[in-house]
């Protein structure tokens, strides 16, 4: 049987009396592409940290194939490939010279086929001989993932791979990624673009507070713990919530002039409609759709706690 | 070496040759900076005590004043150039936040400390040749020991690479690095012998000189070039070797256990 391509048992990591990451565990098949979401701080920067050996392990395991990254460190450290958050380049050399480089330290020889098509696949081809003091930021980012991914590692991590990067290279970079999927590696992602993660991943583990509070496929935590959701816009700013709309969990929202409600599968649009009518609710219009990634993360983290306030 | 990175096409010397490569590169690429300046410092040293008021000034019997100070000037340069070229490299990557490229990489901790070491040494002792070579317009040297010449400049060296990896561990700033320089190697190579003969000290100074640690290397370098020290040489390479010894130990220990480069 196939080793799973990451193991993670117990992992847990503390800064002073700051717990980062709460003993967290799961399994990453061969060939997935696997997202990790969270808020800021939620401890998915310290986790994968902690995969590739940036960051000590206070306690727990990580495998990636099979071997522990802490007695095998050569082995994983060769199966893995990292696009750090942060842009971490050296100054002193061009990008051809910095890929070879980076060849070089994880023990490989040179592979200029491999090599070159990174190169043109990310087009950095008319910026080769370049230092890096002279590229913008998207070039960098360019940089970075053939960095990552010079030695032909079977593990792919990327950390925020699109923070700051305009919609086309957003695309390419995806692309990308998928070609390199298809082609037998497998990614692990972290991104703010729930609606890029939801397109790209298998499977996603939502962290909050340095704890899983979701993991599974992404179809299933949308079937799971998704909604409907119902937007009224109204005739007359409301300013308070009548109790009857209660059980369709409403939010008053832009200044008492919209209404969101959530729907349970057991209710309809036209049961909420009728309940509004009754309660001599002008409407407008109406909005409908399916909760996406992003709602669902939402509530998990709690990062709506603000909205949640205006609710009942 | 593990039959499964074998297995996947890994050398494992490629690592520490590239790490060694890219530290000799990463001096070379500014040149006037790492090899230039300091020769030229070298040289104006050369100039003032060699040919100006070196024939004035005598400090010990057979010798002149430009044969005595030739020696504490090649290890200065030696020195200076060892410490700061691991200083400031690893400092700088961990203050850019690039060390991270090397320690997501299969590059061993023993691997780390000798390409950095090697590439310092390199450097440290490329600028005391240099420096060697331009004394000989102004003194000629006697060689006395010559194996010895460059066993106490190669000890030298690989200690202040270490000293510098230590640097650049413990500083939190440039101006905690440039402390180190300032305050500690700066004034120690200066109170170490090198431009006036410890013996010539009057008491206490020249007894608290024996605890200045650079007087053993500079005299034991004097010694091994002119074939008159203050110290028989035994006991010069004795304390450089334990020094060295410590010094090592002491870095392999903190990046071993990754102190303040791993989080």
């Amino acid at each position: 049987m196939q080793k799973p391509a990451l193991t993670i048992s117990h992992l847990a990591k503390s800064y002073g009396s700051t717990d980062a990451v709460k003993s967290i565990s799961f399994e990453i098949e061969t060939g997935e592409i696997f997202g990790l979401l969270g808020p800021n701080g939620a401890g998915k920067s310290t986790t994968i940290n902690m995969i590739s050996g940036v960051t000590r392990i206070d306690s727990g395991a990580v495998e990636v194939f099979g071997y522990d990254n802490q007695t095998d460190y050569r082995m994983t450290r060769c199966l893995c490939g990292v696009m750090h958050q942060e842009i971490v380049i050296d100054n002193f050399f061009t990008i051809d010279k910095a890929l070879r480089l980076h060849a070089g330290y994880y023990g490989v020889a040179d592979d200029p086929e491999w090599r070159n098509m990174l190169i043109d696949r990310l087009g950095l081809r008319e910026h080769l001989h370049k230092v890096m003091l002279k590229l913008s930021g998207g070039l960098k980012r360019r940089f970075m993932i053939a960095k990552a991914l010079i030695h032909k590692p079977k593990l792919l991590i990327l950390d925020e791979p699109t923070a700051g990067v305009d919609v086309e290279l957003r695309l390419t970079l995806w692309d990308f990624v998928r070609e390199i999927n298809r082609q037998g590696t497998t990614v692990l992602l972290t991104t703010h673009y729930l609606e890029e993660a939801e397109q790209m991943c298998n499977r996603v583990a939502i962290m909050n507070h340095g704890q899983l509070v979701a993991l599974d496929t992404t179809v299933a935590l949308l079937k799971k713990l998704g909604s409907r959701m119902v937007t009224t816009h109204l005739a007359t700013p409301l300013q308070d919530l009548p109790p009857e709309l209660k059980s369709f969990k409403p939010r008053l929202k832009n200044g008492g002039n919209d209404i969101t409600f959530s729907l349970t599968e057991n209710q309809t649009s036209v049961d909420l409609l009728d309940t509004v009518r009754g309660l001599d609710i002008a409407v407008t219009d109406v909005e409908t759709r399916q909760s996406n990634l992003e709602d669902i993360f939402l509530r998990l983290t709690g990062s709506n706690d603000k909205e949640r306030t205006n609710a009942l | 070496m593990p039959s499964d990175l074998r297995q996947h096409g890994y050398n494992p010397w490629l690592p520490f040759k590239t790490l060694l490569f890219k530290e000799v590169r990463r001096f070379f690429r500014v040149v006037s900076q790492t090899v230039v300046t300091p020769i030229i410092t070298a040289s104006l040293y050369l100039f003032i005590f060699g040919a100006t008021l070196g024939e004035r000034i005598s400090v010990l019997e057979g010798f002149n004043y430009a044969q005595f100070v030739v020696p504490g000037l090649i290890l200065m340069g030696v020195i200076n150039n060892s410490f700061s070229n691991c200083a400031s490299s690893l400092f700088m990557s961990r203050y850019l936040g690039n060390i991270v490229d090397l320690l997501v990489t299969p590059v061993t901790p023993p691997q780390f400390i000798m390409a950095y070491t090697l590439a310092a040494m390199i450097r440290g002792l490329m600028v005391g040749t240099i420096v060697c070579l331009v004394s000989l317009f102004f003194a000629q040297l006697p060689w006395a020991h010559p194996f010895a010449v460059i066993g106490m400049a190669a000890l030298t060296s690989f200690l202040f690479a270490q000293l510098g990896l230590l640097a650049a561990i413990y500083s939190n700033s440039f101006d905690s690095l440039s402390m180190f320089t300032n305050f500690l190697i700066l004034p120690l190579i200066y109170l170490g012998g090198v431009f006036y003969p410890i013996s010539l000290l009057p008491y206490p100074w020249s007894t608290l000189s024996h605890l200045n640690p650079i007087f053993y290397l500079i005299d034991g370098f004097r010694h091994a070039l002119i074939g008159v020290g203050d110290l028989p040489l035994w006991l010069s390479f004795t304390v450089a070797g334990g020094m060295s010894l410590a010094a090592f130990t002491w870095a392999a220990i903190l990046i071993g256990k990754g102190y303040r480069l791993r989080n």
